[in-house]
């Protein structure tokens, strides 16, 4: 069997989970929706600054219900022995990451696009050179997916895991979170030549994060 | 013999930390003179870079120690009890940086913090390291939490460039010409840079000296842990004797 056959395989699992438990439709959106909700409470919606600081709150809150995600997809696999039960399958710990980050990666997706919806309505955004803000989204979308599954994989099991993976991922998805932040700012101030750097370096990151966890997942998979 | 060897060597270390603190504070103090922009707040920088400097070695040794324990043929406990010493050493010159930087801006940059690239990166790895130091908290077996530590210990490593390349970027685009840039002066000179010199070189001892201690309470605290494990079980086993028709009492008595 691949590995690409193999990511498929575990990627499918999760996102068939997902299809049938429904959590992250009926817990992590409104979530997401309700900390959408909040940005305007703290900054008033009146005085015009919500679609000037707009892409920060949307990658704030992609960020925040994204940690519910990740840690839901581990919560997954601490029920039923199913951690004991993906080290027996014989499945490469890389093709395990690959397929974790990849369903990671998928909800992420969704949300995000939700979350758009959500800032064009709510903060009357106007969505200028939508390729680069599509771009600039997906290469910070695996970023977030391949450090928070390595972090996911870390905490998992720990009874200290809902407070000690919060603290251990945000410092390494920060600067995720400011790039994707930057390119955004500049595609819709309608200046794309200025993302094109910020894309780029998303994308060198997703590389750095992958790589990481293509190296350190098997053995974190193993140790507990 | 070595048990002698190394009470006498930290004994040494430790005697030349407190000599070489003792000259930074007569030279820190008494013998700079004031710089001609900054005035007597020049002094903080005798802390402020050396501590900084501390922080980058101290983290440099977690890294290492690390890969060291990583890679199979250099395997070996010490090693992540090396790492862990290290990394705690190293969250509090970062704190020590953070603040003694804080201090020093208020009165030259008239503000307690500034979106600078490298205070907002040291910032970001201050957060990293105390995560680090809250994986190592968590109870496990010596040999899991070893290879768990680790591994987010290199993970951190390699987010170190992340970061800085991401703030520098952030920084630079937006505002050209920060504020730091006039603290690289490299004109520093004359009685100044003596004071800095030995700065570095009492923090370097500091570091050394505080680094051989956790490392010695750290190897202390694994053998009690031991010790009281080994003595938990035998009073189980003189509990389970004690009790009459228990496995092990002996015939006779009944």
């Amino acid at each position: 069997m691949t590995l690409l056959r193999q990511a498929l395989l575990v990627a499918g699992k999760d996102l068939r989970i997902e299809a049938r438990s429904r959590v992250a439709l009926n817990q992590v959106l409104p979530f997401a929706g309700i900390v959408l909700l909040l940005f305007a409470f703290a900054l008033d919606p009146d005085r015009g600054i919500l679609p000037r600081v707009a892409p920060g709150l949307f990658w704030v809150a992609v960020l925040l219900a994204g940690l519910l995600a990740i840690s839901r997809a581990f919560a997954v696999e601490g029920e039923n022995g199913v951690r004991d039960a993906l080290r027996l399958s014989g499945l490469d710990g890389a093709a395990v990451f690959c397929g974790k980050a990849l369903a990671v990666a998928a909800q992420l997706l969704a949300l995000e696009v939700v979350l758009g919806i959500g800032v064009v309505v709510l903060y009357d955004l106007h969505l200028h050179n939508p390729l680069v803000v599509v771009l600039a989204s997906l290469a910070a979308t695996a970023g977030l997916a391949a450090a928070g599954t390595v972090y996911g994989v870390l905490a998992a099991g720990l009874r200290v895991r809902e407070t000690l993976f919060p603290l251990l991922v945000l410092p390494v998805v920060a600067p995720v979170m400011l790039g994707a932040t930057r390119a955004w700012e500049a595609a819709l101030s309608g200046a794309p030549s200025e993302a094109w750097p910020w894309v780029q370096l998303l994308a060198v990151f997703g590389v750095i994060y992958t790589t990481m966890g293509w190296l350190a997942f098997g053995p974190l998979l193993e140790e507990t | 013999m070595q048990k002698f060897w190394t009470r006498r060597g930290t004994a040494v270390l430790g005697g030349l930390t407190v000599v070489s603190l003792a000259v930074l504070v007569v030279l820190g103090l008494f013998v700079s003179d004031p710089d001609f922009q900054q005035g007597d707040a020049v002094r903080l920088m005798y802390l402020h870079v050396p501590a900084a400097w501390i922080s980058y070695l101290a983290y440099g040794v977690t890294s290492l120690a690390s890969a060291l324990y990583l890679w199979k043929r250099t395997r070996a406990q010490v090693w992540d009890t090396l790492a862990g010493a290290s990394a705690e050493i190293g969250v509090l010159f970062t704190g020590l940086t953070l603040a003694l930087g804080s201090l020093w801006g208020r009165p030259v940059w008239n503000v307690w913090w500034a979106w600078d690239a490298r205070i907002v990166s040291t910032a970001v790895l201050f957060f990293l390291y105390l995560g680090y130091l809250a994986l190592r908290k968590v109870p496990a077996e010596s040999a899991v939490r070893a290879r768990r530590c680790s591994i987010a210990a290199l993970v951190a490593f390699v987010d170190v460039p992340v970061v800085h390349f991401s703030v520098e970027w952030w920084r630079t685009l937006h505002q050209k010409g920060t504020v730091f840039n006039r603290e690289l002066n490299p004109s520093i000179q004359g009685n100044l840079a003596w004071a800095l010199l030995s700065g570095v070189v009492a923090f370097t001892f500091l570091y050394l000296y505080l680094l051989e201690r956790r490392y010695r309470l750290a190897l202390l605290e694994e053998a009690v842990e031991g010790r009281e494990l080994d003595a938990a079980i035998a009073e189980r086993r003189a509990e389970a004797e004690a009790v009459p028709g228990a496995r092990g009492v002996p015939e006779r008595v009944v």
